[in-house]
């Protein structure tokens, strides 16, 4: 499992440009081209969200995927299960509606299709190599990678730091 | 992926491919390698629902959520939209009639006895220009008339009891009432410009319909602004005559001093074309053969058209020309000058020179040149260039070995003039004749850029292909012209191959009976991105001579790559004149449902031309050719 990639968030980088969602939402419509889903009805939805918070920092947020994922445990129907690149998806034929899995999730990433009458959320773009909100962040922002290469990452970020308050 | 395939996906034209092999080679980056850094687009720009007309912005409206359907302070998409659009038409209309007033100084200046290095070249253009403005020329000295066409110019900018006289005076009758009913005639240049500036502020103008109809009065504002700089820049330095030239990096020399004139506007380079000529030996003590001036973008077009001087390339492609090595100085006036040749210039060991106040590019040389001083400045930046030279002259320069063979210098009187060996009496009659039998089917105009995002020529080259073989009538201007010229569109041992037999016949007919041996181009080369006006009094001449209105004739326009704020005005004036004009590329109006139906369909019923936004080059031909049918039958042919 150790390949496994997840989308991880640097809120540093974010500048609240919101291309993410829109490249969300173009990648779930029918054409998966911006001009055309302009005019899908229904319209295509975002599956990530971007909050504000007091300070001017814009954080972006999304399903996290999570290995022992609350949702899962709690999906009465069984409409959520685990996909083949263990993405937590909910199965849309299942799906009943009953919304217990909104008031499990953490995060509260999870949306109400109004005109499918059930829940949505991020699928991580199952017939892409890079989810759609990673490829069009523009700051890197959210970047796709394994655990281990993202904490590496992060500990030789630590590392520069550490030797530099010690005078390295 | 073989190299010269990548080079394929970024440009057809063979020479540009050779200096982006040059490019990478060298690690040189370019508007190509820009691009592929800014990727991906924001969205929000693209769709055009981004605003930042006031401080408690920037806004953003996300198409695709609900419950954000307005900016902070309740615009809606529509209206964002149409802001947006409208202060592009204004940015637009500011060049062009900058460009125009720049030589109405300078023929005020020349008038005046201010400016002695600039002359009327062309009396009778000046003449027919007074006589439409009803200024008297009978028993007047040249230099009076030039004058008060100068102070008309000048008027024309502001709002005053007359409405624009270039553009109410150089319509059709019928044109001049749907534009007077729609409330489209604008009252000043600048006032049209300012008055978008003010109707687009923070709070004011909140209805997308009244916004967009505001749009298209600055958009025919344009076209006053091009036509005044055509008819000034005719008169200061004559009207175009058909001249054999030549196109391409090849034109460059690698034993001459090498200056690029770039930018557009004609009063400076036509002073350095002049001065050039007496500083040959200057050129020769440093050791050159020559002084080789070539062109980009609309000055190169500007001096092509006048002198045949060779155009070495254009729009998106300009930086090649400094990565050959061989361009000593490039000097440049305004618009469309990429602010990134400063560095390429730099590597190359070659010199960025400014010349306009409005234009300085960090990293380039500036001389600041004034109408009254204009040889002098000449001269100044001559030498710069020369004396760069002896600093290359031992340096190895890699000019691609590609030339492409031009005629150009068309212009409405040379077109006339033309004409009128076959009619003398009638010059006008042998076209509308040929329009009606079909030989000519229709008339289409290339105009504008070419775009980062499109293949460089590509939509040109397979639009032109196709609407010649259909027996269209092709007239180009700007970059478009420049476009075509690099693919041997303007020249005559093509027209037989490129053109429809119907089409062929009539080039050939003219050719012929002009003592040309042959026919014309297959592409008539109308001039700088101001000289769209050329197509517009051509067109104007044949709505009258058949009494009919602009929007009834099987005439359409095309910027099938088109980058610039002022192909947005172009288009819109275009669209104001009764014209089915093409836009290659998306506009960023796609946000508005309702913008997008007024500019491509509901304006129709206004004044008959309307926006088709197509960048499949092939189906866009398709719908010219459908729209040249449907006014072909509208006038029973």
């Amino acid at each position: 499992m150790s390949d496994l990639k997840e989308i991880f968030v640097n809120t540093q980088h974010c500048t609240g440009c919101l291309s993410c969602k829109l490249a969300c939402a173009v990648q779930h419509s029918k054409n998966k081209d911006l001009f055309s889903a302009l005019s899908q009805d229904p319209k295509p939805k975002s599956r990530l969200y971007v909050e504000w918070l007091w300070g001017n920092t814009k954080v972006p947020v999304l399903c996290r995927h999570c290995e022992d994922a609350p949702c899962v445990n709690a999906c009465i129907s069984g409409a959520i299960t685990r996909a083949e690149n263990n993405a937590v998806i909910t199965n849309t034929d299942k799906c009943i509606g009953c919304w217990t899995c909104v008031m499990v999730c953490p995060y509260g990433v999870i949306g109400r299709d109004k005109d499918l009458k059930i829940a949505y959320r991020c699928d991580r773009c199952p017939d892409q190599d890079h989810p759609a909100c990673v490829d069009a962040c523009p700051t890197e922002a959210l970047t796709y990678a394994t655990v281990d290469k993202f904490s590496a990452e992060k500990r030789q970020a630590a590392s520069r730091e550490v030797a530099q308050g010690q005078g390295g | 992926m073989s190299l010269r395939n990548q080079f394929e996906e970024k440009t057809k034209d063979p020479a540009v491919q050779k200096m982006l092999g040059i490019a990478s080679e060298q690690e040189i980056e370019t508007v190509w390698d820009r691009y592929e850094n800014m990727l991906p687009q924001c969205g929000f720009g693209e769709t055009g629902l981004c605003c930042r007309h006031c401080l408690q912005g920037p806004c953003r409206i996300n198409p695709f959520e609900e419950g954000q359907e307005t900016g902070i302070c309740g615009a809606t998409a529509d209206v964002m939209v149409a802001r947006g659009l409208d202060r592009a038409i204004a940015a637009g209309t500011a060049a062009h009639s900058g460009h125009a007033k720049h030589l109405a100084h300078t023929l005020l200046k020349m008038a005046t006895g201010e400016a002695k290095d600039y002359k009327i070249t062309d009396a009778v253009k000046l003449n027919k220009v007074a006589n439409r403005l009803g200024i008297a020329v009978d028993n007047r000295e040249e230099k009076e008339i030039a004058l008060d066409v100068a102070r008309a110019a000048l008027a024309d900018f502001n709002e005053k009891e007359t409405p624009v006289l270039w553009a109410a005076g150089v319509v059709t009758p019928g044109r001049v009432k749907v534009l007077s009913d729609l409330g489209l005639v604008p009252k000043g240049i600048d006032h049209e410009v300012s008055e978008i500036m003010h109707r687009t502020l923070y709070g004011v103008d909140a209805d997308p319909v009244n916004l967009l109809l505001g749009g298209l009065r600055c958009g025919v504002a344009d076209l006053a602004g091009c036509y005044m700089g055509t008819d000034l820049a005719d008169i200061l330095f004559g009207t175009p005559t058909p001249l054999a030239s030549e196109a391409n990096l090849g034109t460059l020399k690698p034993d001459h001093v090498n200056i690029a004139l770039h930018g557009h506007n004609p009063v400076l380079s036509e002073i350095i074309v002049k001065v050039a000529q007496d500083m040959k030996d200057e050129a020769a003590k440093a050791g050159a053969a020559g002084i080789n001036i070539v062109g980009i973008c609309c000055t190169g077009n500007e001096l092509m058209e006048r002198h045949g001087i060779p155009s070495c390339t254009h729009s998106v492609s300009q930086e090649m020309a400094l990565l050959t090595g061989a361009v000593d100085a490039m000097i440049v006036d305004y618009q469309c000058i990429m602010p990134s040749i400063a560095s390429v210039a730099e590597c190359m060991g070659s010199k960025i020179i400014t010349t306009m106040d409005i234009c300085k590019i960090s990293g380039a040389d500036h001389i600041a040149v004034k109408e009254e001083t204009a040889a002098e400045n000449a001269k100044q930046a001559i030498s710069s260039a020369i004396s760069i030279f002896q600093t290359r002259k031992n340096r190895n320069c890699r000019i691609p070995d590609i030339t492409n063979k031009v005629i150009a210098g068309f212009s409405t009187e040379s077109i006339i003039a033309a004409l009128s060996k076959l009619d003398a009496q009638d010059p006008l009659k042998p076209l509308v004749d040929n329009i009606k039998a079909g030989n000519i089917r229709g008339v289409c105009l290339f105009a504008g850029c070419n775009n980062v995002k499109i293949p460089q020529d590509t939509n040109y080259i397979q639009m032109a292909e196709r609407l010649l073989k259909e027996n269209v009538l092709v007239l180009a201007t700007g970059c478009g012209a420049g476009s075509l010229m690099r693919h041997d569109f303007l020249d005559p041992s093509k027209t037989k191959e490129r053109c429809g037999e119907g089409l062929f016949a009539v080039l050939n007919a003219i050719g012929e009976a002009n003592g040309l041996g042959g026919p014309l181009p297959p592409v008539l080369h109308l001039g700088s991105c101001v000289d769209n006006s050329r197509a517009v009094e051509i067109t104007v001449a044949l709505a009258n001579y058949l009494g009919v209105d602009i929007d009834q004739l099987p005439v359409v326009a095309s910027a099938p790559e088109a980058t610039s704020e002022k192909a947005i005005s172009i288009g819109c004036y275009a669209v104001a004149a009764g014209l089915p004009t093409h836009v290659g590329v998306m506009i960023p109006v796609t946000g508005s449902a309702l913008v997008t139906s007024v500019l491509t369909e509901k304006v129709k019923e206004l004044t008959g031309g309307y926006f088709i936004v197509d960048p499949d080059p092939q189906s866009a031909a398709d719908k010219l050719i459908s729209a040249i049918d449907e006014r072909r039958k509208g006038l029973g042919l």
